[in-house]
């Protein structure tokens, strides 16, 4: 193949004059995990919620957690960035659109995106959740209600605390896959990883360092997660019981 | 929602579907059959007994899992037009065009994928048919083919089915690479009368109908196969 290969290209100074290609990516890799960590986060706070709705015995609440469950499953990620990105300010009323659209650099793509890829995720959330809770079985209720716990004190105190201790390790899949995501972010401009390899590509044309180097950083980050929730897989693990297992996607 | 302009949507209809999404079926329907053929082929080797073959099949999976679809579509397209350029022989690398690259992409991504399901698939079918199959007289590719793939494919229709429907939306992503699929045709109209909510709301209605109405297609048939086993 007709390639000039040149990996010191990583060491030199890239044009916008904030230090070498490498410390380039290196910051990209941090607004990556920025947006994946805040989007997590979001998506476990809604995810826990409209799954546990989804349990309930009130059917408008469970068919109002399946809508929303259908309505985030169905549509691509890239329309739903851009949904938020270009047609949620112009929904909103005007003076809080203007506000929104006015955000300086980067914030003003970082919010749309961590909002996306937040409630993005939480479809998936919400579904293990329910999974979780739909797996214990049926005496825990019970037991609880038997006590002279109201619904919501069973749920507080009985199912949930057993519900997100089976269901960690497949919400940690769940994380990888929002850093994953979050690349998806570079088509409203969020100059995260794999954007910055693209721009890389573009100042310097040694297209496949970039690619490559990116490439890497996400193998390290992705063997860095593993390691790290094998160790809290083993914190939180209920004794006795067998781990359920989770489904595939991207 | 006052200013919503529904005759940039009609008068735009043969072009979004006559152009773009007639790019996306494609791409996604080709996409599909060559990632079940070389992700079945990769389940197969990740199963073998050769660990050379097993060990390559594996970490071919896991590095397509581990990088953003996005990454992956970047470097294929600019990588294609090398090594097509290193087949032919020429100096020079050669442009493919973003649906060729596009179909390379997805079917060798989507492949780790379905290399995935197909080898819970084989897995899933008891062993004693393969022993049958040896019994019988059969070799390898011929138990494989006639007896082990056809229960696997069956057994996983469904899984195969709702990996299909994702990597339907995920054709969405060709937009980096500034392919007129769908959602690029919906944006390029869009840009080019500044009129972004109409199009971008229009592209999530039927994405959504589309992507809705097959899991629940895909659903029934499950209902379906589950009754007859």
């Amino acid at each position: 193949m007709n390639y000039h290969w040149n990996w010191g290209i990583l060491l030199q100074q890239e044009p916008g004059g904030t230090g070498t290609y490498l410390h380039y990516l290196i910051v990209g890799l941090g607004w990556t995990l920025v947006t994946a960590l805040c989007a997590w986060v979001l998506a476990l706070v809604i995810g826990a919620i409209v799954g546990t709705l989804r349990t309930t015995t009130h059917p408008w609440v469970v068919r109002l957690g399946n809508a929303y469950v259908e309505i985030f499953r169905n549509i691509p990620l890239l329309v739903q960035m851009f949904l938020w990105f270009f047609v949620m300010p112009e929904l909103l009323p005007t003076s809080l659109g203007d506000a929104i659209k006015q955000m300086p650099p980067p914030w003003g793509a970082f919010v749309p995106a961590v909002l996306c890829l937040g409630t993005f995720t939480s479809v998936r959330v919400a579904e293990q959740t329910r999974a979780g809770i739909n797996s214990l079985p049926r005496g825990q209720r019970n037991a609880g209600t038997a006590m002279g716990l109201t619904s919501f004190q069973t749920y507080r105190y009985v199912i949930l605390p057993q519900a997100f201790r089976i269901i960690l390790p497949p919400l940690t899949s769940e994380f990888m896959n929002v850093i994953k995501n979050s690349s998806v972010a570079l088509t409203i401009g969020l100059m995260e990883l794999t954007g910055r390899a693209r721009s890389m590509q573009e100042f310097s044309f040694q297209v496949f360092e970039a690619f490559a180097a990116a490439t890497v950083i996400y193998l390290l980050t992705n063997l860095v997660v593993v390691i790290g929730m094998r160790w809290l897989e083993g914190k939180v693990r209920v004794p006795g019981l067998i781990a359920i297992g989770a489904g595939g996607g991207h | 929602m006052a200013g919503f302009d529904w005759g940039e949507i009609t008068s735009n209809l043969p072009y979004l579907f006559g152009v773009g999404m007639v790019f996306t079926v494609k791409l996604t329907v080709l996409s599909m059959a060559g990632g079940i053929v070389f992700g079945t082929l990769l389940a197969m080797m990740r199963l073998s007994h050769f660990p050379v073959l097993s060990w390559i099949a594996g970490g071919y999976v896991n590095l397509m899992r581990s990088i953003p679809l996005v990454l992956v579509i970047f470097w294929f397209f600019f990588l294609v037009p090398y090594i097509w350029a290193w087949i032919l022989r020429e100096a020079r690398p050669i442009p493919v065009g973003t649906f060729y690259s596009a179909l390379i992409t997805f079917t060798m991504f989507e492949a780790a994928y379905y290399c995935e399901i197909m080898r819970a698939g084989i897995q899933s079918v008891a062993r004693g048919q393969v022993w049958s199959g040896y019994a019988l007289g059969l070799n390898y590719w011929q138990t494989m083919g006639h007896i082990v793939l056809p229960q696997a494919f069956r057994n996983m229709l469904p899984v195969l089915l709702t990996q299909t429907i994702i990597l339907f939306q995920d054709t969405s992503l060709v937009y980096v690479i500034s392919a007129t699929d769908f959602l690029g045709a919906a944006s390029k109209i869009a840009n080019r009368d500044y009129r972004l909510v109409e199009m971008y709301s229009f592209a999530a209605v039927v994405y959504f109908v589309i992507s809705f109405s097959l899991s629940l297609l895909v659903k029934r048939l499950q209902a379906k196969i589950a009754v007859i086993r």
